[in-house]
């Protein structure tokens, strides 16, 4: 069991274990969560180590009710999160849509692995993409991340933790099964290597708190619970004060805030990793664990002499559009490989419009795409 | 100006808030009164009371009074509630409920709340229908009576609030109604600063729905009829099976001291800066078994 001064030292750990560091060094001192399997070594890990840093770990009745105490948690000032997979990432939409509305700073962990129902218990699947932008009724901004390593498992829930401070909304990770089980020898960054950020608390006097203020950068700041800001918190549509409204000049301004906050900030929240795409004809995207394969099928290729790159996409939310778009000038063909039926490959379509020829690797087989499945697609034009 | 009247002015919020969504002869003003005063009297000051509510008209409470208030989604008050106690110990956490909101959806989580013994103070109101929604049958609701959703008459048994806390655990039970409103205050008042899980259960009226689709007349015949079939627990001791029948008890139902989660958590905390595992003692394992209480 990893232990706190572990940081800066080779370690071989799991990405699990990697998230529930990451947490750990990013602040978060509350985990609400129910079992289940690729996700529950993060639980495991946090119910040893955050006692023992004043933090609590509750093990709910479901995963309803792990994201409702989570919000709670947060909305009293703690730094919180959950992790689940498919059937518990099902449950949690409820309050996922919750914490948009209300604005609550909280990161949700989902260890992909198959589904619809209960699915493939446990084999990794990136099936839940969609579901992570639209799972929750109504319109609503998200952001969801995705590691492709165990050490990204850890460095990218510090910046979900970040994200999701800076711009109060829930931010969702979304971990494969693959790099959630995956071992590999990682250095995790020490705490004072790391920046972490907090949300901004109100600096006027309780009288003249706002909570749902329309800032110019569209996030207002947050008073915790008890601190004498006594303001109302709703999932209802609601005005300035967080009161309840049915008036239309509050709702759609309130909504359009939302998405604002989020879309004007696209340069800070999105993030690509590129690879060999300077010179390439061909691009292959991809990300999670599919993202590897793909990796070491652009080498193959370019050992054959062809000219081909990879953009991995690290935020799959909101959809990395400029980034997709900068490289449709040169290259003529991308090739979306991705562990479901083509939930990514849709949206990259939508941007592309017809630009350039978009292939697909979308596969639901309970495993790792393989190089070689990804190499042949490349290899056909 | 009687006293009540000031702290009307002293607890409930000045701006865009009123009219409140209530009928009349609805019993959640009469709870929403009991609390207030309740608070008061044991002066805590405003910062540190958190109101938590679910869904349904019982949920509408939290907007209206000036404390930290979080109006929650439905059934699910208890869990956000239970993440705001355990991050700030500190705060005096109250949650409001309706017989829907707290033992339909929200049944799993009262009675887990009540099993971890969280500390919060959980108000149910119990007009035994689904008021916001429009008539609608409840766990609660009667067999045999009429609900917009049991036209033909309900079939379902209904669920005794307090027994089900009582047998899933927690600190204190109490029953209530909204026409015993001193008792009510006495109850609150115990119930508020109790360590532990603390449940007041309120027998309340639904004159809009409830007594119009069961031919019961007025909110007052309905308080009329609580007055008559409401048995105080001290008396209901003395009385006879035969007259306790169709009656239903009022008073402290629970009252006990044992260890709360936060407590209990503590322990976990002080062992986990010792660092090393937790070593269960050979000894006292089978004594443990022993007085496990799922047996």
């Amino acid at each position: 069991m990893s232990r706190p001064d572990d940081s800066g030292k080779i370690r071989l750990i799991q990405g699990n274990e990697a998230c529930a560091e990451g947490a750990v060094a990013a602040g978060c001192r509350f985990y609400a969560g129910y079992p289940i399997t690729p996700s529950s070594e993060i639980a495991e890990v946090l119910a040893y180590r955050l006692p023992a840093v004043d933090g609590t770990f509750i093990q709910m009745e479901d995963e309803i009710a792990s994201l409702g105490a989570v919000i709670g948690a947060s909305l009293a000032g703690a730094k919180a999160m959950t992790a689940t997979s498919g059937p518990g990432f099902s449950l949690m939409q409820e309050h996922i849509g919750f914490a948009c509305m209300a604005e609550v700073p909280c990161v949700i962990v989902n260890v992909m692995r198959g589904g619809p129902s209960t699915g493939l218990p446990t084999s990794p699947a990136q099936g839940d993409v969609q579901q992570a932008r639209w799972g929750t009724h109504g319109d609503h901004p998200i952001i969801a991340l995705s590691p492709w390593s165990v050490l990204e498992c850890a460095t990218l829930t510090v910046e979900a933790f970040n994200l999701s401070e800076k711009y109060r909304t829930p931010v969702i990770l979304l971990m494969d099964e693959i790099v959630g089980h995956m071992r590999e020898n990682v250095i995790l960054p020490r705490p004072d290597e790391l920046e972490v950020y907090n949300r901004v608390r109100p600096k006027v006097p309780p009288e003249w708190y706002e909570p749902y203020e329309d800032t110019p950068f569209g996030v207002p700041p947050m008073a915790a619970f008890g601190e004498g800001y006594r303001y109302h918190v709703t999932g209802l549509f609601h005005d300035l004060h967080g009161f309840p409204t049915l008036r239309e000049d509050e709702i759609e301004p309130l909504l359009n805030r939302m998405f604002r906050k989020i879309w004007t900030n696209l340069g800070e929240i999105q993030k690509v990793e590129t690879f060999a795409l300077e010179d390439a004809e061909t691009a292959v995207i991809a990300y999670g664990s599919a993202a590897r394969a793909a990796k070491r099928a652009v080498l193959e290729a370019r050992a054959a002499g062809r000219k081909v790159g990879l953009l991995r996409l690290v935020t799959i939310w909101p959809f990395c559009r400029r980034a997709v778009e900068s490289i449709l000038g040169r290259c003529r063909k991308l090739i979306v490989a991705e562990m479901n039926l083509g939930q990514i490959s849709r949206e990259v379509k939508r941007v592309v419009q017809g630009r350039a020829e978009v292939a697909t690797v979308s596969r639901v087989l309970g495993r790792l795409i393989r190089p070689d499945e990804i190499l042949s697609v490349i290899e056909k034009g | 100006m009687k006293p009540g009247h000031h702290l009307i002015y002293q607890y409930l919020r000045h701006e865009k808030k009123f009219p409140h969504v209530w009928c009349p002869g609805c019993g959640n003003g009469v709870v929403l009164g009991s609390l207030i005063r309740t608070i008061h009297k044991l002066q805590y000051s405003k910062d540190e009371i958190v109101l938590v509510s679910g869904i349904g008209c019982a949920g509408r409470m939290t907007a209206y009074v000036d404390f930290n208030t979080l109006h929650t989604t439905h059934g699910r008050a208890l869990a956000f509630a239970t993440g705001i106690k355990l991050v700030k110990p500190h705060l005096k956490v109250i949650v409001v409920m309706g017989d829907g909101d707290a033992t339909a959806i929200g049944g799993n989580h009262l009675i887990h709340a009540a099993r971890r013994n969280v500390n919060l103070t959980a108000i149910i109101i119990n007009n035994h229908i689904y008021g916001m929604t429009g008539g609608q049958f409840s766990p609660t609701t009667p067999y045999g009576l009429r609900a917009s959703t049991a036209p033909h008459g309900h079939v379902e048994h209904a669920f005794n609030i307090s027994k089900l806390v009582e047998a899933a655990g927690g600190s204190f039970v109490a029953r209530g109604t909204v026409y015993h409103v001193n008792l009510l205050d006495r109850l609150m008042e115990k119930a508020i600063p109790k360590t532990g899980f603390a449940v007041v259960e309120i027998m309340s009226t639904c004159p809009t729905h409830f007594n119009k689709l069961n031919l019961l007349g007025t909110a007052v015949d309905s308080l009329t009829w609580m007055k008559e079939h409401a048995a105080p627990v001290e008396k209901a001791k003395e009385m006879k099976p035969e007259e306790l029948r169709g009656k239903f008890r009022i008073g402290v139902l629970i009252d006990q001291d044992i260890p709360d989660y936060q407590a209990e958590y503590h322990q976990v905390r002080e062992r986990a800066k010792a660092a090393g595992a937790y070593r269960l003692d050979p000894q006292e394992i089978s004594r443990i078994l022993e007085s496990n209480q799922c047996y």
